[in-house]
């Protein structure tokens, strides 16, 4: 039978861990030393949540796995992050874009959250969003420095989001797990959250003078364990040590 | 038998590995003592989710208690309540101020996108005309300002709610 809450638990885990690691990619590569430094501050938090979602997901599985065994030794089909957090960090203006998209639906998900049935999901949802709100306030602003910058600026913050735009439905779409957890009260209802999500991103981009692409192909299948080619490498590197010498410490 | 009062004391002994002016007590995040047989269980809190001081504290408490002739020490990490810089102590912001960290300021909600920057005055010399240089400093708790009077750059603990 499948257990809807550590499924859910591992979709919330798995974002927070893979666009925590793709945010550490940037480290010693940043734009300027304070961009340096707020990439590795926001990778940190997410790798933190993802410690506290992915512990709490093994204690709910009940097999005895931490979330150390969750994170260095699951494959890739049970990773169950969505597409956008997996896509690669581009430019700078790129990497702003997909943090912003998701720091947007992160937000508004944990506001939600708060109202959630569960006393340790809703203790992860209110630590985690008091940071969230720093996040998007930090991406917002790059994404309108970038938008309303220069014509070279706003050309490529542009092509950023028309790039990742076609990942962002996916963060909405409900199935078996998400109505379970709604009909027992675990997870609130998540109706109207990706219209709540489209006016809180659309009054920024708009600030930005950016235009939110027409084009309505979707991408999907990160929830279901379907990832892109780039979640392999993410993992190659991620799970290196682990696999290479198995239960090592230090 | 030692006290809870006691332990509390104790605590005031141990000292935030990245903040070193403050003690855990200062730093509000030791949340409960409890005493039970021939020891004690301390409950604390993260100040942010991935604040990798944690395991650091958590070690330091036993140490700490554990010279002061306490046998067992339990440490407990818990998220709920989440943490707030308002549980900094009063005398924890004055520390904070001596060392050149300028102490949280009652700041609007992070959910306002377009809000005006918070005024932070600068710690050295009190100027209210300083500017936010970045929004994440050396720790996740701190942010990057500078002084444009005494031209002093320094940390902003910044304001988490």
């Amino acid at each position: 039978m499948m257990n809807a809450l550590y499924e859910y638990l591992v979709r919330l885990g798995d974002d927070s861990l893979i666009i925590g690691h793709r945010l550490s990619e940037w480290c010693g590569h940043g734009p300027i030393l304070e961009e340096d430094i707020a990439m590795t501050n926001l990778s940190l938090d997410f790798i933190g949540q993802a410690t506290s979602l992915l512990k709490y997901a093994g204690e709910v599985e009940g097999k005895g796995r931490t979330e150390d065994d969750l994170a260095y030794l699951r494959y890739d089909r049970e990773y169950k992050n969505a597409l956008l957090v997996e896509q690669p960090n581009g430019d700078f203006g790129m990497t702003m874009m997909r943090q912003f998209l998701f720091d947007a639906y992160r937000r508004l998900l944990f506001e939600r959250l708060l109202n959630s049935t569960d006393d340790t999901l809703r203790a992860i949802a209110a630590k985690s969003l008091k940071e969230t709100k720093y996040h998007l306030k930090h991406s917002s602003e790059w994404v309108i420095r970038l938008g309303d910058g220069t014509s070279e600026s706003n050309k490529r913050i542009q092509e950023s989001l028309d790039t990742l735009w076609r990942y962002t439905s996916e963060l909405f779409y409900s199935d078996e797990v998400d109505v379970e957890l709604i009909a027992t009260g675990k997870i609130p209802s998540m109706d109207g959250l990706e219209q709540e999500w489209k006016e809180l991103v659309g009054v920024v981009l708009e600030e930005a003078t950016l235009k939110i692409p027409t084009n309505n192909w979707k991408h999907e299948g990160g929830r279901k364990g379907m990832h892109s080619e780039h979640l392999g490498y993410i993992l190659a590197e991620l799970q290196y040590m682990q696999r290479a010498y198995p239960g090592l410490e230090w | 038998m030692v006290t809870e009062k006691e332990i509390w004391q104790y605590l005031e002994e141990v000292f935030d590995p990245e903040v070193p002016v403050l003690t855990v007590v200062d730093l509000g995040v030791v949340q409960k003592v409890e005493l039970n047989d021939g020891g004690c269980k301390v409950t604390i809190t993260p100040t942010y989710s991935g604040c990798p001081a944690m395991k650091r504290i958590e070690d330091d408490i036993i140490e700490k208690l554990t010279e002061k002739g306490i046998e067992k020490t339990e440490v407990e990490l818990v998220l709920s309540p989440a943490w707030t810089t308002d549980w900094i102590t009063e005398s924890g912001k004055k520390k904070l101020k001596e060392y050149g960290i300028a102490p949280p300021e009652d700041e609007v909600d992070k959910s306002v996108l377009f809000a005006d920057p918070t005024v932070v005055p600068c710690p050295k010399c009190d100027s209210r005309n300083t500017r936010l240089i970045s929004q994440f400093g050396s720790t996740a708790c701190k942010a990057h300002y500078q002084c444009n009077d005494c031209l002093e750059p320094f940390d902003y603990f910044k304001c988490l709610r």
